[in-house]
């Protein structure tokens, strides 16, 4: 909403929708998305360490209401987990927890009225643009889905060996006649292609396109009085609509990082 | 929409993060949580011996109250034994001593006949020698019929 500009929805749009970037060397690679990377990193340090913070004080005996809902929370995913995996649970279910918490506060932030946040970011703090949903950068949600993709893949050499894991990408699920070798392989590499797409991009689409359904309705709110009469009530429907989103979006990339690991814990 | 720098920066901070978490924040909330079981169960054990001891304890103090009662029968019973005895014992010594009385006055009044008895005899032989002095005034001696009239006494 820099004054300069005409205000058309498609600058508005782009506004809301641009990163603020730092080149850190040339090529298009080297650029830093400061505000997701401050964002994320800020709610990540908050959420961690208030469970971190809870813990150390916690008590074995009677818990106070902080403590219990930290508790209830841990017990929460500690619970997903045992459903799901059948073993050591002493990584996959502070995994979980991380993914879960960190994921539902950067959902979150979605719920902060984008043009008055724009304008404290413009006005209040001299910044141009700052978009507040991490999730909604490709980046981070690719970089937690790739992060679990090789976790995975980890895993999956730790438990079977280095052979055992290759083998399984040759022998399974057809069969292990030499015949059925390469589509073993290409079944197997469209699988681990598409587990970290699906798995960041679903987060990502829905973060991203809850961003554009809110800014298409604040642009037809701008375009008058009408227009608002319409927009608001859409918009509190959508914002209440948003709440499950963020809740149900951070629960789904939870229960599929728990059911990554687990099944690259299981063999054939 | 570019995949830039960003991705490997969200990725160390998400492995900072689950390092946190696996190594600091989980152990300790399991720590805790186990801690918490182990005292649970404990109280549970400990209520349940409570419970256990407190049915002891009960069935013991049923068995000293059948004892006493027992007891009690067994007292009330020799108690009725002995006053039973006792009322015996107390009527045959009435009974004795009211024979050592009746005894006494039979042996009293036997004497008292006996006595009774003399005296009779002495004024009957008084009277007798009155009556036979007033008929033998002048012919009678008593000098000379002592010896008589001594054996006349011995007589009644």
């Amino acid at each position: 909403m820099a004054a300069e500009h005409e205000l058309t929805p498609g600058s508005y749009i782009g506004h809301h929708l641009a990163f603020r970037e730092v080149r850190v060397a040339e090529g298009p690679f080297w650029v830093l998305n400061i505000d997701t990377v401050l964002t994320s990193v800020g709610l990540g340090i908050i959420g961690i360490g208030f469970l971190w913070w809870v813990v150390r004080g916690a008590t074995s005996g009677v818990p106070n209401t902080r403590q219990a809902l930290v508790e209830v929370l841990c017990d929460f995913v500690d619970r997903q987990a045992k459903d799901i995996f059948h073993g050591d649970r002493r990584f996959i279910a502070p995994t979980a927890l991380t993914v879960g918490l960190w994921v539902l506060l950067m959902n979150s932030m979605d719920f902060l009225p984008i043009d008055i946040m724009g304008a404290i970011w413009e006005h209040g703090l001299g910044l141009e643009r700052y978009r507040e949903v991490p999730t909604a950068d490709v980046n981070t949600t690719f970089a937690l889905s790739l992060s679990v993709w090789l976790l995975m893949i980890y895993f999956s050499i730790a438990v079977k060996g280095l052979g055992g894991w290759i083998h399984e990408l040759f022998c399974t699920p057809f069969g292990s006649n030499p015949l059925l070798w390469l589509p073993n392989l290409l079944f197997n590499l469209v699988e681990y292609v598409s587990k970290p797409l699906s798995h960041s991009l679903r987060l990502f689409g829905n973060m991203y396109a809850g961003e554009i359904i809110f800014l298409l309705l604040w642009m037809m709110a701008g375009a008058g009085v009408v227009g608002a009469i319409f927009a608001i009530p859409l918009a509190v429907i959508w914002a209440l609509f948003h709440i499950l989103i963020v809740l149900l979006q951070a629960y789904i990339f939870m229960m599929l990082t728990i059911v990554y690991i687990s099944m690259a814990h299981e063999s054939h | 929409m570019n995949l830039n720098l960003t991705l490997i920066a969200q990725g160390i901070a998400f492995a900072i993060f689950i390092l946190i978490s696996v190594k600091f924040v989980w152990p300790m909330f399991s720590r805790k949580i186990e801690e918490r079981q182990k005292t649970i169960a404990d109280g549970l054990a400990a209520g349940e011996q409570g419970r256990r001891d407190l049915e002891a304890a009960g069935k013991r103090a049923h068995e000293e109250l059948a004892r006493a009662r027992e007891r009690v029968g067994e007292i009330i019973g020799s108690a009725e034994k002995r006053d039973a005895q006792m009322l015996e014992e107390a009527k045959a010594a009435a009974r004795a001593e009211a024979e050592r009385i009746l005894a006494a006055a039979k042996a009293d009044i036997d004497q008292q006949i006996a006595h009774a008895k003399e005296t009779l005899r002495e004024q009957v032989a008084s009277l007798a020698v009155s009556g036979a002095e007033k008929i033998l005034r002048r012919e009678v001696n008593p000098e000379t019929h002592a010896e008589l009239l001594g054996r006349l006494k011995r007589e009644i």
